[in-house]
């Protein structure tokens, strides 16, 4: 039990390994994938609650497909075991690829298949049964919005309707685990945005993982992001906790109504402050004070601030965006070699 | 099974749509009449289909390569292997599934050829004996040719490559009873029981001998296992 207890501190004081889950979908230990000399990924550590939509977010190259070849029981690890609801992607490879759907970054589809014939033919291989397929068929058709195009042939589609049958073919079978592998490159921005509900709509019942370099994206429909750079996960957690975590100081945009050379010393004075700035804008003058990370200053800059007679007319928490993050992490992760 | 026949109606179907196939049809109809009329200028032309079963062997030394370069290799360039792979369908599935729509399309072939004997027996009376017989033979080389080109299929992800190295193969399995004719002694049984064409002439002559029928069936099952393990191979790579 001592032990235990102790591991389990260890655990907790290394920000990217997570404590064992019960409620855990995948569960990934010591992935180290080797592509000839060069390794692709190394010892990663992750977990996928039930439900959950992860990201992963990382430039090109830094083992993101890698990970979903092996998460999708494609290609086994080198070293390491990843398991999915509770099948180990090895052992029991063909447990584990009945419980996945699966969207490569090619989107790879028989082009000389219509989208009906296409999919009934991925249903067969998922083994559906022939009712089964012809009703969900219908519904992916619907869900992806495919109708007009249901018995054109794929070759003739564009690179935005391609994209919707590679997402229909992965969700036909109504697997647990949706792995979608760069889900909205190279289609343009009106499909991306629907794209991005549907993939938040999936998420509501099914766990996904996605990958992607785009950061907004990532933080816009992502419960969790991993970011991954040079087959090790740099950084792992919520969008909003990633952006203060990584941030060491948190700041405080505030707009005060009152003197400036009577509200910098008072702002100074406040407990937990580290640094005040006077920033004057036309009409208004705004301050910027930084203090420690975990601490909210907000209540007491507001109550300071009536107390003395002044106005208070905004204050905004400002936080580095997830690209700011991701540059810092990335290249923080160069300096160090 | 479910898988093997989704796997396989799908070829099946794209085969029949296909211009490859047809252009591989025709070519073979075409050589393979070419072969069936070459003694009716001789005075006393046997009526028998020995011509076209011997040209047959020959022809399918390219034909067969032909008609399964495409079943995995296109797989691996368009990255639908991927796909495939992924879903809950065992590796051996996925090659016999692709092998059986090849010898659905070889049968369909043989089918065609049925022509030859409608015309033997309006025009002559020909012995029945070495008709099944030859058929008999042909279908078993041709799933053998078949096999081999499966293989050559898996390991490239390029058709030509596939198609040209599955042609010298099959060369080779076709000269090797040659050179057992050239050679004396041992050499000559090593060479003539490892060939194809020893093992086919007694199906033409109206015998069917279980040793040929074993030996088909073997290079067959030693072709697709090595298929198989080519394929478990590409998750390795």
């Amino acid at each position: 039990m001592a032990v235990d207890a102790e591991n389990q501190a260890d655990l907790e004081l290394d920000p990217v390994t997570e404590t064992a889950d019960v409620d855990a979908m995948i569960e990934v230990r010591d992935l180290t994938h080797y592509y000839g000399p060069m390794p692709a990924v190394e010892n990663v550590n992750f977990t996928v609650r039930r439900g959950e939509i992860l990201g992963f977010l990382g430039p090109n190259g830094a083992g993101k497909t890698t990970t979903m070849r092996i998460l999708t029981g494609f290609m086994p690890p080198t070293r390491g075991t990843v398991t999915l609801d509770g099948f180990d992607v090895v052992e029991k490879s063909l447990e584990v690829r009945k419980r996945v759907g699966y969207l490569p970054e090619s989107v790879p589809l028989h082009t000389e298949m219509t989208v009906t014939s296409y999919l009934k033919y991925m249903g067969t291989l998922r083994g559906m049964r022939a009712r089964r397929i012809r009703g969900r068929i219908d519904d992916v058709i619907d869900v992806c919005r495919l109708e007009d195009y249901s018995k054109t042939i794929i070759g003739k589609l564009s690179k935005g309707f391609r994209q919707r049958v590679g997402i229909a073919q992965a969700i036909l079978h109504e697997p647990e685990v949706l792995v979608l592998d760069e889900p909205t490159i190279g289609i343009d921005p009106i499909q991306v945005v629907e794209t991005r509900s549907l993939i938040q709509d999936l998420g509501r019942e099914q766990t996904v993982v996605l990958s992607s370099h785009i950061l907004p994206e990532v933080s816009m429909i992502c419960e969790r992001v991993l970011i991954i750079h040079e087959g090790h996960i740099v950084a792992a957690d919520t969008p909003n906790n990633l952006a203060q975590h990584l941030r060491g100081v948190a700041q405080l945009e505030v707009e005060i109504g009152g003197p400036p050379a009577e509200v910098l010393p008072v702002l100074r004075n406040i407990d937990g402050a580290t640094e005040v700035t006077h920033h004057p804008r036309p009409g208004v003058n705004a301050y910027r004070v930084k203090f420690k990370e975990g601490a909210d200053l907000r209540d007491d800059i507001s109550r300071t601030v009536v107390s003395n007679g002044w106005s208070l007319l905004s204050m905004q928490m400002s936080s580095m965006s997830l690209e700011e993050i991701f540059l810092r992490v990335t290249t923080a992760e160069d300096d160090v070699e | 099974m479910r898988t093997i026949r989704a796997v396989a109606f799908k070829e099946i179907q794209i085969y029949f749509s296909s211009p490859v196939a047809y252009i591989v049809a025709l070519i073979f109809m075409a050589l393979s009449g070419f072969f069936f009329v070459r003694d009716l200028g001789n005075p006393f032309p046997e009526a028998s289909l020995s011509n076209f079963f011997q040209g047959a062997t020959f022809l399918l030394i390219p034909l067969a390569p032909a008609l399964t370069m495409r079943l995995l290799a296109e797989e691996q360039k368009l990255g639908t292997i991927e796909l495939l792979l992924t879903s809950p369908v065992r590796d051996w599935e996925v090659i016999l599934g692709k092998y059986l729509a090849s010898f659905v399309f070889l049968l369909f072939l043989l089918a065609l050829t049925s022509y030859y004997v409608i015309l033997l027996l309006v025009f002559a009376t020909p012995d029945p004996g070495p008709i099944y017989s030859g058929y008999i033979g042909l279908i078993l080389y041709g799933m053998a040719a078949l096999s081999v080109g499966i293989l050559t299929s898996t390991l490239t992800s390029n058709q030509i490559i596939a198609a040209v190295v599955g042609t010298g193969i099959l060369v080779v399995l076709y000269a090797t009873s040659f050179i057992g004719d050239v050679v004396t002694g041992v050499w000559a049984t090593i060479f003539n029981q490892l060939g194809f064409t020893s093992h086919f002439n007694d199906f033409d002559r109206g015998i069917i001998d279980s040793t040929h029928v074993v030996y088909f069936v073997t290079v067959t099952a030693l072709f697709l296992f090595l298929s198989i393990r080519a394929l478990e191979s590409r998750r390795w790579r």
